[in-house]
This record gives C-alpha cells, sequence and structure tokens, in this order.
C-alpha cells in the first residue's frame, strides 16, 4: 500500500498514477475490512477503487483532448 | 529561500500541534457514553441487527439526510457546469472490445442486482443505501464503458431522484406526526427481529437513500460521459 501510495505520487505518467491510487484505496478497503468495518470497507471499494478512479480516467480523457 | 524557511516553520508547527495527539493516541477498552447507550439498547429500540444501519439511519437520521442533500448538491453543480446542450451526430467512434462487451452484458444485470440486494438488506447484513448506490452506479459505468454512445435516459434518473428524497423527507415528517421525532423509524411495527420486513421504516429509507445515491452518481458520470462525447465531435 505504502509502495503504490509513493508511485502515485512520484510517477510521471498521470495514468499509472491514477491506477496505482485506485490499488491503494482497494488495500485500504482490505484493511477496513480486517479491522472489522465491513459497511465502511464496502463504500471504500465501491467509490474510493471504482467510481473515482473512473472520473478521473474521464478527466484524464478529456484534457488530453483539449491540449 | 524566505519562502521555505516559512514552509518548514509552518511545518513545525502543524507537527508539534498533532504530535501531542499523535503521542495520547491510544484504542480505548471502553465504550463511550453514548456508544455504550447504542450498543445496549439498539437492537430493542430499532429491532435492527445490523447496528451501524440503525445509529446511521434512525440515531443520526438528520446527518443521513444532510449527507444526501450535499451528494445531490454536487450532482447539480456538476450537471450545471457541464451542460452539453443538444448532441448532435457523433461521428462513428471506435467499438469497445469483445472482451468488453460480453463482460458487460454478463455481469451488468449481476451487479445491479447486487447493489439492490446490498440496500434492501441494509438493516440485516454490512452495507446499506449509500454502498448498494454505489453498487448500481458501477454497474451503469460498466454500461457506459462498453457502448460508448449509450445514453442514459436523464428523465428517468430525474424523477427516480426526486421522488425517493421526497419520500425519504415524507418518511422523516411523518416520525414527527407518528412516532417519537424525525426520522423515527417506529412509524411501522418492528417485526420479528432478523426478518427482511422488519425494524420499522428502515429498510423503506435505506432504499429510497439507495436509488437516490444510484441516480445521483450515474447522472454525475453520464455527464462526464456527455463531455467527452462533445469533445470527440469537434
Amino acid at each position: 500500500m505504502l509502495v503504490m501510495a509513493i508511485t502515485a505520487i512520484v510517477h510521471k505518467k498521470l495514468t499509472v498514477a491514477v491506477i496505482a491510487t485506485g490499488i491503494v484505496s482497494l488495500m485500504a478497503s482490505v484493511m477496513y475490512l480486517l479491522m472489522a468495518a465491513p459497511d465502511v470497507a464496502m463504500t471504500e471499494a465501491a467509490i474510493g477503487s471504482g467510481l473515482s478512479t473512473i472520473i478521473f480516467f474521464y478527466v484524464l480523457n478529456k484534457i488530453r483532448k483539449a491540449k | 529561500m524566505i519562502r521555505n524557511f516559512f514552509i518548514l516553520i509552518i511545518l513545525a508547527g502543524l507537527a508539534a500541534v498533532f504530535v501531542s495527539l499523535f503521542w495520547n493516541f491510544g484504542s480505548s477498552d471502553t465504550l463511550s457514553p453514548l456508544a455504550e447507550h447504542y450498543a445496549n439498547n439498539g437492537a430493542d429500540e430499532v429491532g435492527a441487527p445490523n447496528l451501524v444501519t440503525s445509529v446511521i439511519v434512525t440515531y443520526r437520521g438528520l446527518d443521513t439526510l444532510g449527507e444526501v442533500t450535499i451528494l445531490f448538491l454536487v450532482a447539480a453543480i456538476v450537471s450545471f457546469f457541464l451542460k452539453t446542450g443538444k448532441q448532435e451526430e457523433s461521428a462513428p467512434k471506435r467499438e469497445s472490445s469483445e472482451i468488453i462487451l460480453t463482460a458487460s452484458k454478463l455481469l451488468m444485470p449481476i451487479v445491479m442486482v447486487m447493489g439492490i440486494y446490498v440496500f434492501i438488506n441494509g438493516h440485516l447484513t454490512p452495507g446499506g443505501g449509500f454502498q448498494g448506490g454505489a453498487i448500481v452506479a458501477s454497474s451503469f459505468v460498466l454500461m457506459l464503458m462498453a457502448n460508448p454512445r449509450f445514453e442514459i435516459n436523464h428523465r428517468i434518473i430525474a424523477i427516480v431522484e426526486s421522488v425517493s428524497g421526497m419520500a425519504f423527507v415524507f418518511i422523516g415528517v411523518l416520525g414527527i406526526l407518528l412516532a417519537g421525532g424525525f426520522l423515527d423509524n417506529k412509524i411501522l411495527p418492528l417485526g420479528n427481529y432478523g426478518e427482511i420486513f422488519s425494524a420499522g421504516a428502515i429498510p423503506i429509507i435505506y432504499s429510497l437513500v439507495g436509488l437516490k445515491v444510484g441516480s445521483e452518481i450515474s447522472n454525475i458520470l453520464s455527464n462526464f460521459q456527455g463531455v467527452q462525447m462533445k469533445k470527440c465531435n469537434d
């Protein structure tokens, strides 16, 4: 998780950074599950690693087209 | 140079503020009085096996209403700024790959049923309106990814969203009239502990929240998709 978080900050390619953030929140949701909070884990998995990654990609695509 | 110095000073100040917080932090072995009340009386008063849901929907129902309102505002602002207007005929776009097409046809209904299950069973199993709504919205994402020209019917989404929001507030007001206060779940009989139609109004409220959250998030996503389509045509 730490490796992925550092990758998300320092990597040059934005696509890789977005995927790394998605993996970070996926691992965070696994950690919530291990700490006996399944409700929070579901929210994190669905919104953090699913929907927000997709929104990031849409926005990245739009910025690339605008350039 | 002087700017870096200021940044260092601010960082040191923040560290000084937070280090005491960090050293004094320890997980408490006993519950706070409020949490103890919820843990001891929650099952009897609310009748929901999932204690988290009973806190979120009944004891702290007003906070949930606030969260749903914030999400509604976000969806409204996104659709205000990303208003695409009438879509002109788009040039033929590259089709999605066969894998995504087949997988989305296979998975979309399953994911959607999973989301609906999560928010209907919110008072029995982990999960609830927000989680279920997000899962329903992710099934729409799958559909949007597989078929770029797919458009969600905005009118149906708007109707679902506003009707469920109004019904949520209406049930809350019914709670004032028929039971102990705003969003009290005892307007319906509590039923047998652990059955699906139990815990009073919680299944209804959570289903409404799930529908609302799902339609709002799919609305945001389809707005992003619409902007992308427009850019492609230029």
